[in-house]
């Protein structure tokens, strides 16, 4: 199903439009994401950015244009969908642990039962990256034990354990305490400069300054600007973007 | 370096040390009086709860033991004030099988005892040997229908019209709780369920059977199937009843459930979703395992209320543990020994209704994981 050798393209969406109701959320999007590109989407709360990403994960259905991802069109086929969602992993502003589920239950159960890996290989595979996130000593406990940046760090080792191609993150850091933003941010940087394929809806601009290869501005269910992170915070074209930096970096 | 004073220590910032409570909380006498003595209400209600218990429970320790007879023939070989426990010590055998054949009654007797190991598994989950019992719990079943109604493999065949007592309470109890608990989940399941035929079927079926007293099903299935059933097609009163019982608790089952699906947000499947696993997955591992812990409170409450409900059987001619008790009751040998037979029954029922509780209890912090959203 997947052709990606002749194909760099990790995402490519064409004039991707959706509904919730009679309300567009999605007015014509193009998008292409290279291989290994980190891409930081921004813009004001209701501008369609959650809804774009889960997309790209088929959590919300697009009604019109295509979806490309890793070489399968997301289709209605529920085996294409599948497919994909082998293949994207995503974090979650509320994180979404299993709360019925050890920190190391968390991490294992998805490579256990998509993946068909045995019991012990799984758990090889997430020790070491919840070792890669700096919490390999909280395996045994449950999420409900740990901190908010302690169980972020985990949903982003749970879905690092299923080995995807492409990182989908959706305000990872919004619903943080502030001394706890620092540690997810550390743990999306050091996967970023491991050449991971990168989406993430944030307002944390320095994160965008610090990793990424272009900053996307939406506003009302388009794609208003999508520049490299230097041009776009310091000369910004579209005045509806202006506004939008003027109001978040100014403090 | 600046030092803090706080009364009449001094520490320095960030050293400030633990100290102990200034009550001893562990102490017994104040545990007491935190809880009985508290204010002038909780006093007076400790008081007059004091006083009630002393007025009862005297009393009937004098009536159930101390003046009580508890080895005669019939009501009048009772000559002391308190209870006449005879009916029950010399009929005690009917109280448990009803009227088995009394030679085969020790399959009976086995039956209970496999009962018991089939179900220390799934009770327990840390017993020894935990496979080879589950094996034996998944075949319990067929042994248990070989032993009780038997008629193959060497067995003499019992007519189920013969089952009585607690024998009968137990199989209609069981048997309707282990079936409820999966047709209720199927049924939860179904009504939220995107297939719109499905879902009609499933509503129409709970509101159906919620909106029926169990009496009206009950005689449904003993007095009205037979007339919609071809002449000659026949077929056993007690597995009509189980039928109805489990139904019936189904339907309520159905909705605690509900209620707990309910309470799983939206996360947890797009979480799975995102993981890659199937909407089946999703629902077995993740969303069925939270939404019924959840549900245990309602869920052993539905097993409770089933429990209570098979001594309804008695109306359509099925004696259960009380039904044995009230057809004695008629007994010209025993008349006027209700309460006797009513308290009687009333400790068994109590014995199984309180270890449910308490084991639904015992899982439920079992399961704490510490979650609270």
């Amino acid at each position: 199903m997947t052709n990606g050798s002749t194909d760099s393209l990790a995402i490519q969406m064409t004039d991707v439009h959706k509904w919730f109701g009679s309300f567009h959320v999605l007015k014509a999007i193009n998008l292409s994401v290279q291989d290994g590109e980190r891409i930081v989407i921004c813009g004001p709360s209701g501008s369609g950015k959650s809804t774009l990403i889960r997309c790209i994960n088929a959590l919300e259905e697009h009604q019109q244009g295509s979806i490309t991802v890793v070489g399968t069109e997301l289709t209605n086929d529920v085996q294409n969908i599948d497919a994909v969602r082998r293949e994207v992993g995503m974090v979650f502003q509320q994180f979404n642990l299993f709360p019925h589920l050890t920190v190391l239950e968390n991490c294992m159960l998805a490579p256990m039962w998509v993946r068909h890996m045995p019991k012990k290989d799984a758990e090889e595979v997430a020790m070491r990256l919840l070792e890669r996130v700096k919490i390999p000593e909280q395996a045994l406990k449950y999420p409900g034990q740990l901190s908010g940046g302690q169980q972020q760090r985990v949903a982003i080792a749970r879905s690092l354990c299923m080995n995807p191609k492409v990182m989908l993150f959706d305000e990872p850091t919004s619903a943080l305490d502030p001394e706890m933003i620092k540690e997810v941010l550390d743990a999306m940087i050091e996967l970023a400069q491991g050449g991971m394929t990168m989406l993430c809806v944030t307002h944390e601009m320095g994160f965008a300054k610090t990793v990424a290869d272009r900053v996307i501005f939406m506003d009302e269910g388009e794609i208003i600007e999508e520049n490299e992170p230097e041009e776009f915070f310091n000369n910004p074209q579209n005045d509806r973007t202006k506004m939008f930096l003027s109001q978040i970096l100014d403090h | 370096m600046s030092v803090i004073t706080q009364g009449t220590r001094q520490h320095q910032p960030g050293k400030n040390p633990s100290l102990p409570p200034p009550i001893n909380t562990e102490n017994p006498l104040y545990w007491v009086r935190k809880n009985l003595f508290n204010s002038i209400p909780d006093t007076s209600l400790t008081l007059i709860s004091l006083y009630m218990i002393w007025l009862i429970v005297p009393g009937f320790v004098d009536w159930a033991f101390l003046d009580a007879d508890f080895f005669t023939d019939d009501r009048f070989g009772c000559t002391s004030d308190g209870a006449c426990w005879g009916l029950i010590t010399s009929r005690w055998d009917q109280f448990i099988f009803g009227y088995f054949p009394r030679e085969e009654r020790w399959r009976v007797v086995l039956c209970f005892f496999l009962l018991a190991l089939a179900m220390s598994p799934v009770l327990y989950d840390k017993i020894p040997y935990r496979r080879p019992l589950l094996v034996h719990t998944i075949c319990f079943p067929v042994i248990a229908f070989w032993l009780l109604i038997g008629g193959f493999l060497g067995l003499e065949a019992v007519e189920t019209s013969r089952f009585g007592g607690l024998m009968l309470t137990l199989v209609l109890g069981i048997t309707g709780i282990t079936l409820s608990l999966p047709i209720g989940i199927l049924l939860a399941l179904g009504r939220r369920s995107e297939m719109a035929g499905v879902r009609v079927i499933c509503v129409f079926f709970i509101e159906f059977i919620r909106g029926v007293p169990l009496i009206t099903l009950l005689f449904m299935a003993s007095v009205m199937l037979p007339l919609f059933l071809p002449p000659g097609v026949t077929f056993d009163t007690l597995l009509r009843v189980v039928i109805m019982v489990t139904l019936f608790a189904s339907a309520y089952m159905a909705e605690v459930i509900r209620g707990g699906l309910q309470a799983i947000p939206t996360g947890q499947s797009e979480a799975a979703q995102a993981l890659g696993l199937s909407n089946w997955q999703s629902l077995r591992l993740i969303v069925l395992p939270q939404a019924l812990k959840i549900s245990i409170p309602g869920i052993v409450n539905t097993f409770i209320g089933l429990y209570k409900d098979t001594t309804l059987v008695v109306i359509i001619g099925l004696l259960d543990l009380l039904g044995v008790g009230t057809a004695n009751l008629a007994d010209a040998k025993w008349l006027g020994l209700s309460s006797e037979v009513y308290v009687f029954v009333a400790v068994i029922f109590f014995i199984a209704c309180f270890s449910m509780s308490r084991y639904s209890i015992f899982l439920e912090n079992k399961l704490n994981t510490g979650h609270k959203s």
